[in-house]
């Protein structure tokens, strides 16, 4: 069975299921937390929410999606990877090129 | 592998569910990328029309975040109903995976009946998606999610039919498998848009 191995892995298992489930429990908690009773500035808070976003992502990735750098894991990561690039680029720039433009305007 | 009652025509079609499968749902991933430029662009536009909303509401006044955690909370159960379910049909139990399949459904159907709710509740009140540009972006960010479960919920009831009717053929654990992945995927666009949408807007 030890070629079949990445492919076990692929699979995940009642333990990492729940452990990506109680992982993203909490990262979905705390913001939701953080928005509802206020208890922070504005700018902490968005700034804790984006981060934790970003974890909870990953967590989802590697628990759900069953993303690894296994011989036959790799090819998933390394694309989810290229669009990842890609959907920086395409959000951030057209952020950027939008809100310059029209702060050139006013 | 280890099953040894399997007839002769089983056995062929065992034999061979070790090689096209990993290449579908590799295949399928492809396409998930792809999916993920989509929503970015929605993304895109979102963050770029969000201000604009032309003197009428903006997200902190029609965002009710406690529904909004509910929604949540049925997708992110659905996401580890769905593992479950797979477990299960990795070890061909059919009777297991047809109720995490039923449980993952349930939970599915009552999000989007949730989001169908919220966005009836906007169109009657005059806050439709032809109000402000705030309200188009919204209305377009949220429903592109919103039908993508829709069809991942057709699709699910699709399989569930299939494998009630002809049980566990050579090709059930690839197509859910893919389906795992649409369902997986969905969940992480939805943190996103919760993020995004939801939260920054009510800050």
């Amino acid at each position: 069975m030890s070629d079949h191995s990445s492919e076990a892995n692929s699979h995940g298992s009642v333990k990492s299921y729940l452990t990506g489930f109680i992982w993203s429990v909490i990262l979905t908690g705390i913001p939701f937390w953080m928005v509802m009773t206020e208890a922070f500035d504005k700018g902490p808070t968005y700034i804790a929410i984006v981060l934790l976003a970003i974890v909870q992502i990953f967590v989802h990735l590697k628990y759900f999606l069953h993303l690894n750098f296994s011989e036959q894991g790799k090819l998933d990561t390394y694309s989810f990877i290229f669009a990842a690039v890609i959907i920086v680029m395409v959000v951030a720039l057209s952020v950027w090129i939008i809100y310059a433009s029209n702060a050139m305007m006013m | 592998m280890s099953t040894t009652h399997m007839n002769t025509h089983d056995a062929h079609d065992e034999h061979h569910d070790h090689d096209p499968a990993p290449h579908n749902v590799f295949g399928f991933w492809l396409y998930l990328m792809t999916d993920c430029l989509l929503f970015a662009s929605v993304f895109a536009t979102y963050a770029v029309l969000f201000m604009n909303t032309a003197g009428g509401v903006s997200g902190k006044d029609i965002f009710e975040l406690d529904f909004v955690l509910v929604e949540t909370a049925a997708l992110l159960l659905s996401s580890i109903t769905y593992g479950f379910a797979m477990i299960c049909a990795h070890k061909k139990d059919k009777k297991g995976t047809l109720s995490w399949l039923s449980v993952t459904f349930l939970l599915g159907a009552v999000f989007i009946g949730m989001e169908v709710y919220e966005f009836h509740h906007l169109i009657v009140n005059g806050n439709g998606p032809q109000t402000s540009a705030f309200l188009s972006a919204f209305f377009a960010l949220v429903g592109t999610h919103g039908l993508h479960v829709t069809a991942g919920l057709i699709w699910m009831a699709i399989l569930m039919i299939e494998l009630i009717v002809s049980g566990f053929g050579s090709r059930t654990v690839t197509r859910l498998s893919c389906l795992s992945l649409f369902w997986h995927f969905l969940d992480v666009v939805w943190i996103c848009v919760f993020t995004v949408v939801y939260l920054m807007g009510a800050i």
